[in-house]
């Protein structure tokens, strides 16, 4: 291969990359927009926040429970190699805290509300229920993409603190009734170590995740192209972009808290 | 009184509209027919502003439909689509008050479920059907909530996309006397594309033959037979042989 015609197809990757990043961002600003002005639509906001606080509890916490288990394992096996077996607590906490416990409840939200949200607004674009919204005067932006991200944005943050107290929970039963630990100290040693910033960035995690999710499902389903493979497409690319980016987010996100 | 002058679309390399012109009079039924892929659609979805043209005028009364206020404009307008596109996670009754739940048109709850369960009565279909969810119809049912949503407003133009396509000739009568019945007692003006040409002649004033991107004939339903013109000579007899490539 020339190295003109590798240019070509670098530069090409590159400017399909910037332009896929200039349309999203468009997106997310105008969802914003929408957000903001009337009108506003109260049942299909409750709807999402049904679908994605509620109904996805139960996904993240038996997420957090487990990791939050294993963590403590993990720690206790690891930490015993330097005689360091008592920081289980702490490293529970902060690990679920600050990393696990958002992480994991993005990506499960990524997989369970992006993907539905994705499909359902991708089957309503190909059975043209998009265009029927239009012609009834109902802007589609407003309708099924403000609510959606406002209830993830509001939602998922919550769903991570519970998420985080159900994952220090699990490493708690592990630590205490496999490992030996006294219940009281662990739960002293777990209080006194967490601090606010943890707890904050947490939180803001959780919400920039949840915006993240909603908006990717949102965006890949109002581009979906026609028929099932459109729809099975738009759902794919949905995930896979949501996870990513959370991923990327949680970086510069913990680099944000906790570089400086 | 709806005008669409010299309107141009290409998607891609797809040249679908090519100086497309059309005047459908006020309070008159006009039925554009076409074979499949021939922009029938794009066309009704331009004066909808579902689809920008890329060029030509659009005028809706002599409103540019392009500097129109979008809510007002589209309150006039009601619409039935090919696959009836009703909301699968809102029960019948909700679907049909749609308009009249929401925006300017907005009513009352319960004044709106009545006037939903009027229409439904209109086209056919009894009250019990206004809790079920869309999915729980068949498809003649759901063209005939499409149709009822369509008028639920009382709107003064009504467009039609297919809708007969998918029902049994039984059931597609019905939809077409229902439409033609409708029309006539609200007085609206009526956009239909279809190739099914039965449907034609249950609903038409006039007829426009669409092929290539252009209307090829204009004019009365009753001239249609003797219209002289190729393309819909072609099409009428549903023959291979003529003008229209039988392979698109």
């Amino acid at each position: 291969m020339s190295p003109v015609v590798l240019l070509a197809r670098l530069g090409r990757a590159v400017l399909q990359t910037l332009a896929s990043t200039g349309r999203i961002s468009i997106f997310a600003a105008s969802s914003f927009g929408h957000m903001m002005r009337p009108p506003f639509y109260p049942r299909e906001f409750l709807l999402a926040l049904l679908q994605v606080g509620w109904l996805s509890l139960p996904v993240v916490g038996l997420t957090a429970v487990f990791t939050g288990g294993a963590l403590a394992l993990q720690i206790y096996s690891g930490g015993a190699r330097f005689n360091a077996e008592a920081v289980v607590p702490q490293i529970v906490a902060i690990g679920m805290v600050r990393e696990l416990g958002p992480v994991l409840a993005g990506l499960m939200i990524a997989a369970r509300v992006t993907s539905s949200i994705a499909a359902e607004i991708a089957t309503m674009k190909v059975t043209e229920q998009i265009d029927a919204l239009v012609t009834l005067s109902t802007h589609p932006m407003k309708y099924l993409v403000a609510p959606r991200v406002l209830a993830a944005l509001l939602t998922v943050p919550l769903l991570v603190g519970v998420g985080d107290i159900i994952g220090i929970m699990g490493g708690y039963i592990v630590a205490t009734q496999n490992l030996g630990f006294n219940p009281a100290a662990y739960l002293k040693n777990t209080v006194d170590f967490l601090e606010w910033l943890d707890i904050v960035s947490s939180l803001t995690k959780g919400a920039a995740f949840g915006v993240i999710a909603a908006l990717m499902g949102c965006y890949y389903g109002m581009q979906s192209g026609r028929g099932a493979q459109g729809v099975g497409r738009a759902t794919k690319s949905s995930v896979e972009a949501a996870a990513v980016l959370i991923l990327a987010a949680n970086f510069v996100l913990t680099g944000m808290f906790f570089s400086l | 009184m709806i005008r669409l002058e010299n309107v141009h679309k290409t998607f891609g390399d797809n040249q679908v509209l090519r100086g497309f012109d059309l005047e459908i009079t006020r309070g008159t039924s006009m039925v554009i027919i076409g074979g499949s892929g021939t922009g029938k659609s794009v066309s009704l979805k331009c004066v909808l502003g579902l689809i920008t043209p890329d060029s030509g005028k659009i005028l809706v009364d002599g409103q540019d439909v392009t500097k129109a206020d979008r809510d007002a404009f589209l309150a006039r307008f009601g619409m039935l689509f090919q696959g009836a596109a009703l909301f699968d996670s809102l029960p019948v009754w909700q679907n049909v008050a749609f308009r009249l739940l929401r925006g300017s048109l907005a009513r009352p709850r319960d004044e709106a479920r009545e006037i939903a369960i009027e229409k439904l009565r209109r086209v056919g279909l009894k009250a019990d059907v206004a809790d079920r969810f869309p999915a729980e119809l068949s498809g003649g049912m759901q063209k005939r909530v499409g149709l009822a949503r369509a008028i639920a407003a009382d709107p003064e133009i009504i467009f039609f996309d297919e809708p007969t396509t998918g029902l049994d000739p039984i059931m597609s009568g019905v939809i077409n006397d229902l439409i033609r019945e409708i029309v006539v007692e609200m007085g609206a003006t009526a956009m239909t594309i279809t190739h099914d040409m039965t449907s034609v002649r249950a609903i038409a004033d006039n007829v426009a033959m669409l092929h290539g991107g252009k209307i090829r004939w204009t004019g009365p339903v009753a001239e249609m037979d003797a219209s002289g013109d190729p393309y819909v000579e072609q099409f009428i007899s549903g023959s291979a042989e003529g003008p229209i490539e039988a392979v698109r």
